[in-house]
Protein backbone atom coordinates (compact mmCIF):
# COMPACT_ATOMS: atom_id res chain seq x y z
CA UNK A 1 0.00 0.00 0.00
CA UNK A 2 1.22 3.68 -1.14
CA UNK A 3 -0.23 6.47 0.93
CA UNK A 4 0.51 10.05 -0.53
CA UNK A 5 -0.37 12.47 2.19
CA UNK A 6 -0.67 16.37 1.46
CA UNK A 7 1.98 16.19 -1.01
CA UNK A 8 3.24 19.34 -3.13
CA UNK A 9 6.17 20.02 -5.78
CA UNK A 10 6.66 23.32 -7.05
CA UNK A 11 9.39 24.31 -9.82
CA UNK A 12 9.63 27.94 -9.65
CA UNK A 13 6.48 29.72 -10.57
CA UNK A 14 4.46 25.83 -11.62
CA UNK A 15 2.93 23.82 -8.79
CA UNK A 16 2.88 20.77 -11.05
CA UNK A 17 1.37 18.44 -7.97
CA UNK A 18 -0.63 20.91 -5.42
CA UNK A 19 -1.36 19.51 -1.99
CA UNK A 20 -2.22 15.81 -3.14
CA UNK A 21 -3.26 13.29 -0.49
CA UNK A 22 -3.85 9.73 -2.47
CA UNK A 23 -3.87 5.84 -1.38
CA UNK A 24 -2.72 3.01 -3.96
CA UNK A 25 -4.17 -0.27 -1.91
CA UNK A 26 -2.60 -2.70 -3.94
CA UNK A 27 -3.06 -4.72 -7.02
CA UNK A 28 -2.95 -2.48 -10.51
CA UNK A 29 -4.09 0.85 -9.65
CA UNK A 30 -4.85 3.06 -12.12
CA UNK A 31 -3.24 7.35 -12.78
CA UNK A 32 -4.10 9.34 -15.09
CA UNK A 33 -4.99 12.78 -16.28
CA UNK A 34 -4.62 14.96 -19.17
CA UNK A 35 -0.93 16.15 -20.60
CA UNK A 36 0.67 17.83 -17.51
CA UNK A 37 -1.55 17.19 -14.85
CA UNK A 38 1.26 15.56 -12.83
CA UNK A 39 1.23 12.24 -13.22
CA UNK A 40 5.08 12.10 -14.28
CA UNK A 41 5.99 14.53 -11.51
CA UNK A 42 4.98 12.30 -9.06
CA UNK A 43 6.42 9.23 -9.85
CA UNK A 44 9.45 11.34 -9.47
CA UNK A 45 8.92 12.21 -6.79
CA UNK A 46 8.46 8.39 -5.51
CA UNK A 47 11.60 7.62 -7.28
CA UNK A 48 13.62 10.72 -6.10
CA UNK A 49 14.75 12.79 -8.83
CA UNK A 50 11.79 15.64 -7.56
CA UNK A 51 12.02 16.19 -3.84
CA UNK A 52 8.29 17.81 -2.89
CA UNK A 53 8.01 21.54 -1.02
CA UNK A 54 6.08 19.58 1.39
CA UNK A 55 4.09 16.21 1.89
CA UNK A 56 5.06 12.29 2.92
CA UNK A 57 4.85 9.51 0.99
CA UNK A 58 4.62 6.09 3.20
CA UNK A 59 4.91 2.74 1.04
CA UNK A 60 4.27 -0.15 3.02
CA UNK A 61 5.00 1.12 5.80
CA UNK A 62 8.40 2.95 5.32
CA UNK A 63 8.55 6.52 4.45
CA UNK A 64 9.83 6.40 1.31
CA UNK A 65 11.22 9.92 1.17
CA UNK A 66 13.85 9.23 4.07
CA UNK A 67 15.22 7.14 1.55
CA UNK A 68 18.51 7.97 -0.96
CA UNK A 69 17.30 7.57 -4.91
CA UNK A 70 19.22 4.96 -5.86
CA UNK A 71 18.57 2.81 -2.56
CA UNK A 72 14.78 2.70 -3.46
CA UNK A 73 15.27 0.16 -6.26
CA UNK A 74 16.61 -2.51 -3.59
CA UNK A 75 13.89 -1.34 -1.29
CA UNK A 76 11.60 -2.83 -4.26
CA UNK A 77 10.18 -0.05 -6.21
CA UNK A 78 10.71 -0.26 -9.60
CA UNK A 79 9.67 1.93 -12.69
CA UNK A 80 9.61 2.34 -16.17
CA UNK A 81 9.94 5.64 -17.84
CA UNK A 82 7.58 7.23 -20.56
CA UNK A 83 11.00 7.57 -23.20
CA UNK A 84 11.76 4.24 -22.41
CA UNK A 85 15.19 3.74 -21.39
CA UNK A 86 16.41 0.01 -21.86
CA UNK A 87 20.74 0.24 -22.15
CA UNK A 88 20.98 0.17 -25.44
CA UNK A 89 25.17 -0.99 -25.32
CA UNK A 90 23.74 -4.36 -23.41
CA UNK A 91 22.43 -7.02 -24.23
CA UNK A 92 18.94 -8.07 -22.99
CA UNK A 93 20.01 -10.62 -20.59
CA UNK A 94 22.50 -7.83 -18.84
CA UNK A 95 19.70 -5.01 -19.12
CA UNK A 96 17.97 -7.34 -16.65
CA UNK A 97 20.50 -8.83 -14.83
CA UNK A 98 21.74 -5.85 -13.85
CA UNK A 99 18.98 -4.59 -11.99
CA UNK A 100 18.56 -7.49 -10.18
CA UNK A 101 22.75 -7.74 -9.16
CA UNK A 102 22.08 -3.77 -7.83
CA UNK A 103 18.96 -4.43 -6.26
CA UNK A 104 20.13 -7.42 -3.70
CA UNK A 105 18.85 -10.70 -5.73
CA UNK A 106 21.01 -13.69 -5.11
CA UNK A 107 23.66 -14.18 -7.44
CA UNK A 108 22.82 -18.14 -7.51
CA UNK A 109 19.10 -17.68 -8.13
CA UNK A 110 20.18 -15.01 -11.56
CA UNK A 111 20.14 -16.80 -14.19
CA UNK A 112 16.47 -18.29 -13.71
CA UNK A 113 15.25 -15.70 -11.97
CA UNK A 114 16.26 -12.79 -15.08
CA UNK A 115 14.94 -15.52 -17.58
CA UNK A 116 11.93 -15.94 -15.86
CA UNK A 117 11.24 -11.98 -15.94
CA UNK A 118 12.31 -11.98 -19.62
CA UNK A 119 9.43 -14.72 -19.92
CA UNK A 120 6.98 -12.99 -17.87
CA UNK A 121 6.66 -10.10 -20.23
CA UNK A 122 6.78 -12.46 -23.50
CA UNK A 123 9.59 -10.97 -25.33
CA UNK A 124 10.65 -13.68 -27.50
CA UNK A 125 14.19 -12.68 -28.32
CA UNK A 126 17.54 -14.20 -28.08
CA UNK A 127 18.47 -13.19 -24.36
CA UNK A 128 21.78 -12.33 -25.72
CA UNK A 129 20.89 -9.98 -27.98
CA UNK A 130 21.85 -6.57 -27.73
CA UNK A 131 19.05 -4.27 -26.88
CA UNK A 132 20.27 -1.57 -29.26
CA UNK A 133 19.64 -3.70 -32.15
CA UNK A 134 15.52 -4.32 -30.92
CA UNK A 135 12.38 -2.43 -32.00
CA UNK A 136 10.78 -0.35 -30.29
CA UNK A 137 8.25 -2.86 -28.77
CA UNK A 138 10.30 -5.23 -28.10
CA UNK A 139 12.69 -2.63 -25.93
CA UNK A 140 9.45 -1.45 -23.62
CA UNK A 141 9.10 -5.06 -22.57
CA UNK A 142 12.70 -4.97 -21.79
CA UNK A 143 12.01 -2.11 -19.57
CA UNK A 144 9.39 -3.86 -18.22
CA UNK A 145 11.10 -7.28 -17.50
CA UNK A 146 13.41 -4.73 -15.98
CA UNK A 147 11.18 -3.39 -13.60
CA UNK A 148 9.71 -6.75 -12.50
CA UNK A 149 13.02 -8.95 -12.16
CA UNK A 150 13.58 -10.05 -8.67
CA UNK A 151 11.20 -9.11 -5.71
CA UNK A 152 9.72 -5.73 -6.68
CA UNK A 153 6.90 -3.89 -4.01
CA UNK A 154 5.78 -1.37 -5.99
CA UNK A 155 6.04 -1.13 -9.96
CA UNK A 156 5.74 2.18 -11.74
CA UNK A 157 4.49 2.10 -15.44
CA UNK A 158 4.95 4.96 -17.31
CA UNK A 159 2.54 5.21 -20.32
CA UNK A 160 3.76 1.51 -21.18
CA UNK A 161 1.31 1.84 -24.39
CA UNK A 162 2.01 5.02 -25.72
CA UNK A 163 2.89 4.22 -29.51
CA UNK A 164 1.64 0.27 -29.75
CA UNK A 165 -0.73 -0.19 -32.20
CA UNK A 166 -3.96 -1.87 -30.64
CA UNK A 167 -3.29 -6.06 -30.48
CA UNK A 168 0.02 -5.16 -28.92
CA UNK A 169 -2.15 -3.01 -26.08
CA UNK A 170 -4.18 -5.81 -25.53
CA UNK A 171 -1.16 -8.16 -25.16
CA UNK A 172 0.70 -5.41 -22.50
CA UNK A 173 -2.98 -5.33 -20.64
CA UNK A 174 -2.74 -9.33 -20.16
CA UNK A 175 0.83 -9.27 -18.79
CA UNK A 176 0.83 -6.28 -16.83
CA UNK A 177 -2.47 -7.92 -15.00
CA UNK A 178 -0.27 -10.92 -14.11
CA UNK A 179 2.76 -8.49 -12.42
CA UNK A 180 0.87 -8.39 -8.88
CA UNK A 181 -0.04 -12.30 -8.47
CA UNK A 182 2.95 -13.36 -9.55
CA UNK A 183 5.58 -10.90 -8.60
CA UNK A 184 3.43 -9.75 -5.29
CA UNK A 185 3.67 -6.02 -6.55
CA UNK A 186 1.51 -3.11 -6.54
CA UNK A 187 1.61 -1.64 -9.80
CA UNK A 188 0.71 2.30 -10.61
CA UNK A 189 -0.33 2.51 -14.54
CA UNK A 190 0.02 5.54 -16.11
CA UNK A 191 -1.43 5.66 -19.36
CA UNK A 192 -3.68 8.09 -21.66
CA UNK A 193 -5.55 4.46 -22.86
CA UNK A 194 -8.87 4.27 -21.19
CA UNK A 195 -9.21 0.60 -22.58
CA UNK A 196 -5.67 -0.66 -21.32
CA UNK A 197 -6.74 1.77 -17.53
CA UNK A 198 -10.04 -0.13 -17.43
CA UNK A 199 -9.02 -3.56 -18.41
CA UNK A 200 -6.03 -3.84 -15.80
CA UNK A 201 -7.31 -1.30 -12.94
CA UNK A 202 -10.03 -1.79 -10.64
CA UNK A 203 -9.74 1.69 -8.98
CA UNK A 204 -7.93 4.68 -10.42
CA UNK A 205 -7.44 8.16 -9.42
CA UNK A 206 -7.19 11.50 -11.74
CA UNK A 207 -5.29 13.91 -11.34
CA UNK A 208 -5.91 17.60 -13.07
CA UNK A 209 -3.66 20.50 -13.13
CA UNK A 210 -1.35 19.32 -10.27
CA UNK A 211 -4.89 18.37 -7.75
CA UNK A 212 -6.70 15.21 -7.26
CA UNK A 213 -10.05 15.21 -9.01
CA UNK A 214 -11.67 11.68 -8.22
CA UNK A 215 -10.26 8.38 -7.20
CA UNK A 216 -12.06 5.26 -6.54
CA UNK A 217 -13.71 1.86 -8.43
CA UNK A 218 -12.28 3.11 -12.15
CA UNK A 219 -16.23 2.82 -14.27
CA UNK A 220 -17.26 4.92 -11.37
CA UNK A 221 -14.28 7.12 -12.01
CA UNK A 222 -14.75 6.99 -16.03
CA UNK A 223 -18.69 8.47 -15.23
CA UNK A 224 -17.77 11.11 -12.91
CA UNK A 225 -18.65 14.91 -14.25
CA UNK A 226 -15.32 16.37 -12.98
CA UNK A 227 -13.40 14.09 -15.27
CA UNK A 228 -15.49 14.55 -18.45
CA UNK A 229 -15.42 17.93 -17.79
CA UNK A 230 -11.07 18.11 -17.29
CA UNK A 231 -11.00 15.57 -20.25
CA UNK A 232 -13.13 18.03 -22.37
CA UNK A 233 -11.53 19.99 -25.01
CA UNK A 234 -8.36 17.27 -25.09
CA UNK A 235 -8.06 15.10 -28.17
CA UNK A 236 -8.97 12.01 -25.20
CA UNK A 237 -11.85 9.81 -25.36
CA UNK A 238 -13.05 8.91 -21.98
CA UNK B 1 -7.49 -13.19 -15.18
CA UNK B 2 -6.69 -16.67 -16.63
CA UNK B 3 -2.95 -16.25 -16.43
CA UNK B 4 -1.42 -19.70 -15.77
CA UNK B 5 0.64 -19.67 -12.74
CA UNK B 6 4.59 -20.21 -13.33
CA UNK B 7 7.20 -19.17 -11.45
CA UNK B 8 9.59 -21.86 -11.70
CA UNK B 9 11.50 -20.54 -15.10
CA UNK B 10 9.36 -23.17 -17.33
CA UNK B 11 8.76 -20.27 -19.72
CA UNK B 12 12.12 -19.32 -20.14
CA UNK B 13 13.74 -20.00 -23.30
CA UNK B 14 15.60 -22.48 -24.21
CA UNK B 15 18.41 -20.75 -26.37
CA UNK B 16 22.22 -21.10 -25.37
CA UNK B 17 23.71 -18.22 -23.68
CA UNK B 18 24.85 -15.89 -25.49
CA UNK B 19 24.59 -16.64 -29.04
CA UNK B 20 26.80 -18.52 -30.83
CA UNK B 21 27.59 -15.67 -33.13
CA UNK B 22 29.05 -13.90 -29.98
CA UNK B 23 31.39 -17.12 -29.46
CA UNK B 24 32.91 -17.00 -33.00
CA UNK B 25 33.45 -13.52 -32.84
CA UNK B 26 35.65 -13.74 -29.63
CA UNK B 27 37.50 -16.98 -30.83
CA UNK B 28 38.12 -14.17 -34.35
CA UNK B 29 39.41 -11.33 -31.66
CA UNK B 30 41.23 -13.31 -29.39
CA UNK B 31 43.26 -14.82 -32.11
CA UNK B 32 43.62 -11.04 -33.32
CA UNK B 33 44.90 -10.41 -30.01
CA UNK B 34 47.45 -12.90 -29.75
CA UNK B 35 48.77 -12.24 -33.65
CA UNK B 36 49.10 -8.38 -32.35
CA UNK B 37 50.88 -9.35 -29.13
CA UNK B 38 53.48 -11.36 -30.62
CA UNK B 39 54.39 -9.13 -33.48
CA UNK B 40 54.57 -6.58 -30.53
CA UNK B 41 56.54 -8.85 -28.21
CA UNK B 42 58.92 -10.46 -30.61
CA UNK B 43 58.45 -8.65 -34.36
CA UNK B 44 59.80 -5.18 -33.18
CA UNK B 45 62.54 -6.32 -30.82
CA UNK B 46 63.92 -8.33 -33.89
CA UNK B 47 64.24 -5.64 -36.27
CA UNK B 48 67.17 -4.31 -34.06
CA UNK B 49 66.24 -0.41 -34.79
CA UNK B 50 66.71 1.20 -31.45
CA UNK B 51 64.70 4.54 -32.64
CA UNK B 52 61.85 2.97 -33.78
CA UNK B 53 61.60 0.41 -30.47
CA UNK B 54 61.84 3.24 -28.17
CA UNK B 55 58.80 5.32 -30.66
CA UNK B 56 56.21 2.14 -30.21
CA UNK B 57 57.66 1.93 -26.31
CA UNK B 58 56.42 5.54 -25.86
CA UNK B 59 53.54 4.54 -28.03
CA UNK B 60 52.32 1.48 -26.04
CA UNK B 61 52.74 3.86 -22.45
CA UNK B 62 50.44 6.76 -24.27
CA UNK B 63 47.98 3.31 -25.32
CA UNK B 64 47.71 3.12 -21.80
CA UNK B 65 46.58 6.76 -21.16
CA UNK B 66 44.41 6.74 -24.40
CA UNK B 67 43.02 3.66 -22.75
CA UNK B 68 42.10 5.60 -19.52
CA UNK B 69 40.76 8.38 -21.07
CA UNK B 70 38.29 5.77 -23.82
CA UNK B 71 37.23 4.27 -20.68
CA UNK B 72 35.97 7.70 -18.77
CA UNK B 73 34.67 8.88 -22.68
CA UNK B 74 33.09 5.52 -24.07
CA UNK B 75 32.59 3.42 -21.30
CA UNK B 76 30.85 6.59 -19.03
CA UNK B 77 30.36 9.03 -20.49
CA UNK B 78 32.97 11.28 -18.29
CA UNK B 79 35.12 14.30 -20.44
CA UNK B 80 38.22 14.40 -18.91
CA UNK B 81 41.15 16.55 -20.44
CA UNK B 82 43.66 15.89 -17.62
CA UNK B 83 45.14 12.63 -18.60
CA UNK B 84 48.09 14.13 -19.51
CA UNK B 85 48.41 16.09 -16.72
CA UNK B 86 47.70 13.01 -14.54
CA UNK B 87 50.79 11.05 -16.46
CA UNK B 88 52.77 13.77 -15.50
CA UNK B 89 51.79 13.76 -12.11
CA UNK B 90 52.51 9.87 -11.94
CA UNK B 91 56.06 10.14 -13.51
CA UNK B 92 56.27 12.57 -10.80
CA UNK B 93 55.69 10.81 -8.12
CA UNK B 94 57.67 7.88 -9.70
CA UNK B 95 60.96 8.95 -9.52
CA UNK B 96 60.08 10.59 -6.07
CA UNK B 97 59.34 7.22 -4.96
CA UNK B 98 61.97 5.66 -6.78
CA UNK B 99 64.70 7.99 -5.04
CA UNK B 100 63.34 8.33 -2.23
CA UNK B 101 63.08 4.74 -1.29
CA UNK B 102 64.51 0.98 -2.41
CA UNK B 103 61.37 -0.32 -3.21
CA UNK B 104 61.57 -2.35 -6.37
CA UNK B 105 61.10 -1.06 -9.75
CA UNK B 106 57.57 -2.84 -10.36
CA UNK B 107 56.44 -1.77 -6.61
CA UNK B 108 57.27 1.72 -7.37
CA UNK B 109 55.13 1.41 -10.52
CA UNK B 110 52.24 -0.16 -9.02
CA UNK B 111 52.23 2.07 -5.81
CA UNK B 112 52.23 5.39 -8.03
CA UNK B 113 49.05 4.11 -9.69
CA UNK B 114 47.43 3.67 -6.11
CA UNK B 115 48.67 7.46 -5.28
CA UNK B 116 47.76 8.97 -8.68
CA UNK B 117 44.74 6.61 -8.40
CA UNK B 118 43.62 8.31 -5.10
CA UNK B 119 44.65 11.61 -6.68
CA UNK B 120 43.33 11.35 -9.56
CA UNK B 121 39.64 11.07 -7.75
CA UNK B 122 40.09 13.46 -5.51
CA UNK B 123 40.82 15.71 -8.56
CA UNK B 124 37.26 14.73 -10.04
CA UNK B 125 35.51 14.88 -6.88
CA UNK B 126 34.37 18.11 -7.14
CA UNK B 127 34.06 17.81 -10.67
CA UNK B 128 31.39 15.00 -10.44
CA UNK B 129 28.82 17.18 -10.47
CA UNK B 130 29.03 18.87 -13.35
CA UNK B 131 29.07 16.96 -17.01
CA UNK B 132 30.02 17.43 -20.83
CA UNK B 133 31.63 20.81 -21.16
CA UNK B 134 31.86 21.80 -17.86
CA UNK B 135 33.72 19.19 -16.55
CA UNK B 136 36.06 19.11 -19.87
CA UNK B 137 36.53 22.76 -18.96
CA UNK B 138 37.70 22.33 -15.41
CA UNK B 139 40.39 19.44 -16.12
CA UNK B 140 41.58 21.18 -18.56
CA UNK B 141 42.09 24.36 -16.15
CA UNK B 142 43.49 21.09 -14.02
CA UNK B 143 45.62 20.42 -16.69
CA UNK B 144 47.27 23.55 -17.27
CA UNK B 145 47.72 24.52 -13.19
CA UNK B 146 49.99 21.30 -13.24
CA UNK B 147 51.69 22.07 -16.22
CA UNK B 148 52.80 25.15 -14.53
CA UNK B 149 53.14 23.80 -11.16
CA UNK B 150 56.15 21.39 -12.99
CA UNK B 151 57.81 24.15 -14.32
CA UNK B 152 57.99 25.30 -10.86
CA UNK B 153 59.16 22.43 -9.21
CA UNK B 154 60.79 20.30 -11.89
CA UNK B 155 60.93 16.57 -11.79
CA UNK B 156 62.65 14.71 -8.98
CA UNK B 157 66.41 14.23 -9.55
CA UNK B 158 67.83 12.67 -6.88
CA UNK B 159 67.81 15.71 -4.62
CA UNK B 160 66.70 16.98 -1.22
CA UNK B 161 63.41 18.17 0.49
CA UNK B 162 60.09 16.79 -0.36
CA UNK B 163 60.35 18.32 -4.48
CA UNK B 164 63.34 16.77 -4.66
CA UNK B 165 65.08 18.39 -7.30
CA UNK B 166 68.27 19.74 -6.95
CA UNK B 167 69.35 22.73 -9.64
CA UNK B 168 73.13 21.82 -8.86
CA UNK B 169 73.40 18.52 -10.64
CA UNK B 170 72.45 17.69 -14.11
CA UNK B 171 71.12 14.38 -13.26
CA UNK B 172 68.28 13.45 -15.31
CA UNK B 173 65.39 12.64 -14.42
CA UNK B 174 64.93 9.51 -14.91
CA UNK B 175 64.03 5.90 -12.76
CA UNK B 176 66.15 3.07 -12.37
CA UNK B 177 64.83 0.34 -14.20
CA UNK B 178 64.64 -3.44 -12.78
CA UNK B 179 67.52 -5.43 -13.18
CA UNK B 180 65.23 -8.02 -15.34
CA UNK B 181 64.58 -5.56 -17.56
CA UNK B 182 67.50 -3.12 -17.99
CA UNK B 183 68.45 -3.15 -21.63
CA UNK B 184 66.24 -1.87 -24.44
CA UNK B 185 64.71 -4.74 -25.29
CA UNK B 186 63.61 -6.05 -22.32
CA UNK B 187 62.19 -2.98 -20.95
CA UNK B 188 59.73 -2.46 -24.03
CA UNK B 189 58.80 -5.81 -23.92
CA UNK B 190 58.11 -5.42 -20.27
CA UNK B 191 56.27 -2.07 -21.06
CA UNK B 192 54.05 -4.25 -24.09
CA UNK B 193 53.57 -6.53 -21.32
CA UNK B 194 52.06 -4.12 -18.71
CA UNK B 195 50.47 -2.29 -21.27
CA UNK B 196 48.25 -5.83 -21.97
CA UNK B 197 47.59 -5.94 -18.59
CA UNK B 198 45.70 -2.80 -18.04
CA UNK B 199 43.81 -4.05 -20.74
CA UNK B 200 42.94 -6.79 -19.30
CA UNK B 201 42.08 -4.92 -15.90
CA UNK B 202 39.63 -2.96 -18.31
CA UNK B 203 38.12 -5.97 -20.36
CA UNK B 204 37.09 -7.23 -16.45
CA UNK B 205 36.04 -4.15 -15.49
CA UNK B 206 33.94 -3.78 -18.62
CA UNK B 207 31.91 -7.21 -18.02
CA UNK B 208 31.65 -6.96 -14.64
CA UNK B 209 29.04 -5.34 -12.47
CA UNK B 210 30.66 -2.26 -12.67
CA UNK B 211 30.57 -2.16 -16.65
CA UNK B 212 26.93 -3.19 -16.84
CA UNK B 213 26.38 -0.01 -13.98
CA UNK B 214 28.44 2.32 -16.48
CA UNK B 215 26.55 1.57 -19.65
CA UNK B 216 23.83 2.65 -17.63
CA UNK B 217 25.05 5.60 -16.15
CA UNK B 218 26.85 6.63 -20.26
CA UNK B 219 23.00 6.25 -21.06
CA UNK B 220 20.75 7.91 -18.95
CA UNK B 221 21.58 8.41 -14.88
CA UNK B 222 17.90 8.50 -14.02
CA UNK B 223 17.68 4.69 -15.68
CA UNK B 224 20.66 3.64 -13.93
CA UNK B 225 19.29 4.93 -10.50
CA UNK B 226 15.99 3.71 -11.04
CA UNK B 227 18.06 0.21 -11.62
CA UNK B 228 19.42 0.79 -7.95
CA UNK B 229 22.89 1.69 -9.32
CA UNK B 230 24.67 4.37 -6.99
CA UNK B 231 25.90 6.49 -9.64
CA UNK B 232 28.25 9.06 -7.95
CA UNK B 233 30.04 5.76 -6.26
CA UNK B 234 30.43 3.77 -9.54
CA UNK B 235 31.21 7.71 -11.26
CA UNK B 236 34.40 7.78 -8.53
CA UNK B 237 35.34 3.88 -9.25
CA UNK B 238 35.54 4.91 -12.68
CA UNK B 239 37.45 8.04 -12.03
CA UNK B 240 40.26 5.91 -9.58
CA UNK B 241 40.88 3.14 -12.24
CA UNK B 242 41.51 5.67 -15.20
CA UNK B 243 43.94 7.23 -12.93
CA UNK B 244 45.19 4.57 -11.43
CA UNK B 245 46.10 3.64 -15.29
CA UNK B 246 47.47 6.70 -15.96
CA UNK B 247 50.09 6.74 -13.30
CA UNK B 248 51.53 3.29 -14.02
CA UNK B 249 51.77 4.90 -17.27
CA UNK B 250 53.63 7.54 -15.86
CA UNK B 251 55.73 5.35 -14.16
CA UNK B 252 56.68 3.72 -16.86
CA UNK B 253 57.57 6.60 -18.67
CA UNK B 254 59.46 7.87 -16.38
CA UNK B 255 62.37 5.17 -16.76
CA UNK B 256 61.55 4.48 -20.72
CA UNK B 257 64.29 7.12 -22.32
CA UNK B 258 66.45 9.34 -21.43
CA UNK B 259 63.97 11.04 -18.31
CA UNK B 260 61.57 13.28 -17.74
CA UNK B 261 61.58 17.33 -18.62
CA UNK B 262 58.32 18.82 -18.29
CA UNK B 263 58.36 20.28 -21.55
CA UNK B 264 56.86 17.08 -22.55
CA UNK B 265 53.53 17.38 -21.11
CA UNK B 266 52.16 21.13 -22.15
CA UNK B 267 48.53 21.80 -21.59
CA UNK B 268 47.62 21.48 -25.58
CA UNK B 269 48.80 17.34 -25.11
CA UNK B 270 45.45 16.87 -23.42
CA UNK B 271 43.70 18.03 -26.08
CA UNK B 272 45.54 16.61 -28.94
CA UNK B 273 45.14 13.32 -26.82
CA UNK B 274 41.49 13.30 -26.83
CA UNK B 275 41.72 14.35 -30.69
CA UNK B 276 42.98 10.60 -31.09
CA UNK B 277 40.85 8.75 -28.82
CA UNK B 278 38.34 10.07 -31.06
CA UNK B 279 39.85 9.14 -33.89
CA UNK B 280 41.09 5.54 -32.66
CA UNK B 281 37.40 5.35 -31.41
CA UNK B 282 36.43 5.47 -27.82
CA UNK B 283 34.18 1.84 -28.10
CA UNK B 284 36.21 -0.41 -29.28
CA UNK B 285 39.63 -1.89 -27.30
CA UNK B 286 41.27 -1.18 -30.25
CA UNK B 287 40.95 2.32 -30.17
CA UNK B 288 43.43 3.05 -27.63
CA UNK B 289 46.07 1.27 -29.44
CA UNK B 290 45.46 3.14 -33.01
CA UNK B 291 45.13 6.29 -30.22
CA UNK B 292 48.56 5.54 -29.29
CA UNK B 293 50.45 5.39 -32.33
CA UNK B 294 48.52 7.95 -33.49
CA UNK B 295 49.78 10.17 -30.66
CA UNK B 296 53.67 9.09 -31.28
CA UNK B 297 54.24 7.25 -34.40
CA UNK B 298 52.87 9.23 -36.35
CA UNK B 299 54.65 12.83 -35.40
CA UNK B 300 57.83 9.91 -35.42
CA UNK B 301 56.85 9.09 -39.13
CA UNK B 302 56.48 12.72 -39.72
CA UNK B 303 59.76 13.77 -38.35
CA UNK B 304 61.61 11.19 -40.24
CA UNK B 305 59.62 12.46 -43.27
CA UNK B 306 61.17 15.83 -43.04
CA UNK B 307 57.54 17.07 -42.56
CA UNK B 308 56.67 19.84 -40.37
CA UNK B 309 55.38 18.66 -36.82
CA UNK B 310 52.70 21.49 -37.34
CA UNK B 311 51.05 19.37 -40.16
CA UNK B 312 49.67 17.11 -37.26
CA UNK B 313 47.40 19.44 -35.59
CA UNK B 314 45.88 20.08 -38.95
CA UNK B 315 45.70 16.15 -39.60
CA UNK B 316 44.49 15.10 -36.35
CA UNK B 317 41.68 18.06 -36.95
CA UNK B 318 40.68 16.75 -40.17
CA UNK B 319 40.60 13.00 -38.48
CA UNK B 320 38.81 13.83 -35.67
CA UNK B 321 35.90 15.68 -38.41
CA UNK B 322 36.06 12.28 -40.69
CA UNK B 323 35.99 10.04 -38.14
CA UNK B 324 32.84 12.10 -36.54
CA UNK B 325 31.09 12.52 -39.84
CA UNK B 326 31.24 9.13 -41.39
CA UNK B 327 32.30 6.70 -38.86
CA UNK B 328 31.49 7.95 -34.61
CA UNK B 329 32.88 4.58 -33.49
CA UNK B 330 36.60 5.51 -34.59
CA UNK B 331 38.72 4.30 -36.86
CA UNK B 332 38.91 0.70 -34.73
CA UNK B 333 35.42 -0.10 -35.72
CA UNK B 334 35.56 1.37 -39.65
CA UNK B 335 38.53 -0.62 -40.80
CA UNK B 336 37.28 -4.25 -39.37
CA UNK B 337 33.69 -3.32 -40.70
CA UNK B 338 35.23 -2.13 -44.25
CA UNK B 339 36.81 -5.57 -44.34
CA UNK B 340 34.00 -7.67 -43.27
CA UNK B 341 31.92 -6.07 -46.08
CA UNK B 342 34.78 -6.82 -48.31
CA UNK B 343 35.05 -10.57 -47.12
CA UNK B 344 31.04 -10.54 -47.41
CA UNK B 345 31.45 -8.99 -51.27
CA UNK B 346 33.64 -12.00 -51.96
CA UNK B 347 32.18 -14.47 -49.50
CA UNK B 348 28.59 -13.36 -51.62
CA UNK B 349 30.29 -13.71 -55.56
CA UNK B 350 31.81 -17.08 -54.44
CA UNK B 351 28.58 -18.88 -53.00
CA UNK B 352 26.35 -17.24 -55.89
CA UNK B 353 28.79 -18.84 -58.41
CA UNK B 354 29.04 -22.73 -56.46
CA UNK B 355 25.75 -21.99 -56.08
CA UNK B 356 24.59 -21.92 -59.69
CA UNK B 357 26.22 -25.55 -60.06
CA UNK B 358 24.62 -27.39 -57.32
CA UNK B 359 21.06 -28.74 -58.62
CA UNK B 360 18.17 -26.99 -58.43
N1 LIG C 1 11.71 19.61 -14.11
C1 LIG C 1 10.68 20.43 -14.34
N2 LIG C 1 10.83 21.78 -14.26
C2 LIG C 1 9.79 22.62 -14.46
N3 LIG C 1 8.57 22.20 -14.77
C3 LIG C 1 8.33 20.89 -14.86
C4 LIG C 1 9.38 19.93 -14.67
N4 LIG C 1 8.86 18.68 -14.83
C5 LIG C 1 7.56 18.87 -15.13
N5 LIG C 1 7.24 20.17 -15.15
C6 LIG C 1 5.91 20.73 -15.39
O1 LIG C 1 5.03 20.11 -14.51
C7 LIG C 1 3.78 19.90 -15.11
C8 LIG C 1 3.39 18.45 -14.99
O2 LIG C 1 4.24 17.66 -15.83
P1 LIG C 1 4.19 16.07 -15.86
O3 LIG C 1 5.28 15.63 -16.76
O4 LIG C 1 4.17 15.54 -14.50
O5 LIG C 1 2.78 15.81 -16.56
P2 LIG C 1 2.14 14.42 -17.02
O6 LIG C 1 0.86 14.30 -16.29
O7 LIG C 1 3.11 13.34 -16.91
O8 LIG C 1 1.82 14.75 -18.55
P3 LIG C 1 1.92 13.81 -19.84
O9 LIG C 1 0.64 13.07 -19.90
O10 LIG C 1 2.03 14.79 -20.96
O11 LIG C 1 3.11 12.96 -19.68
C9 LIG C 1 3.90 20.37 -16.55
O12 LIG C 1 3.34 21.67 -16.63
C10 LIG C 1 5.38 20.40 -16.77
O13 LIG C 1 5.70 21.41 -17.70
MG1 LIG D 1 4.06 12.10 -18.18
Amino acid sequence: MIEISDLTVRFGGVTPIDGVSLRFPGGTCGLIGPNGAGKTTLFNVLSGFVSPTSGSVRAFGDDLLAMPHYRRARWGLRRTFQTEQAIEALSVFDNVAMVHEHTGGRRSRRRREVLDAIGLVGLEVDPGELVGTLGARERRLVEIARAVVGEPRVVLLDEPAAGLPEEETEHLGRMIRRIPGERGALVVLVDHDMSLVSACCEITAVLDFGHLIASGPTPEVLRDERVRRAYLGTEEEL
Amino acid sequence: MGAPPSSDGSRAPARPLPGAGVERRTVAEGAGVAVFLALALFGVPALRNGYWELVLQTSAIYTIVALSLALLLGRVGMISLGQVALLAIGGWIALRLGFATTMPFLVVVFVTGLITGVLGTLIGLPALRLSGLHLALITLMFAAAITLLLEATQFPNGGGGFLGHSVLTTAPSVLHRPGFASDDAAYYRLVVVATGLMFLLVVAHVRSRAGRAWAAIRQSEAAALAAGVNVTLYKLWALALASFMTGVAGGLLAASGGGLTVYQFPTQNSIILLAVVLMGGIFSLWGPVVAGLLFEALPALLRTWGLPADLLTILFGLGVLQVQLTAAAGLASQVPRDLARLARLLGGAMGRRRGQELPG
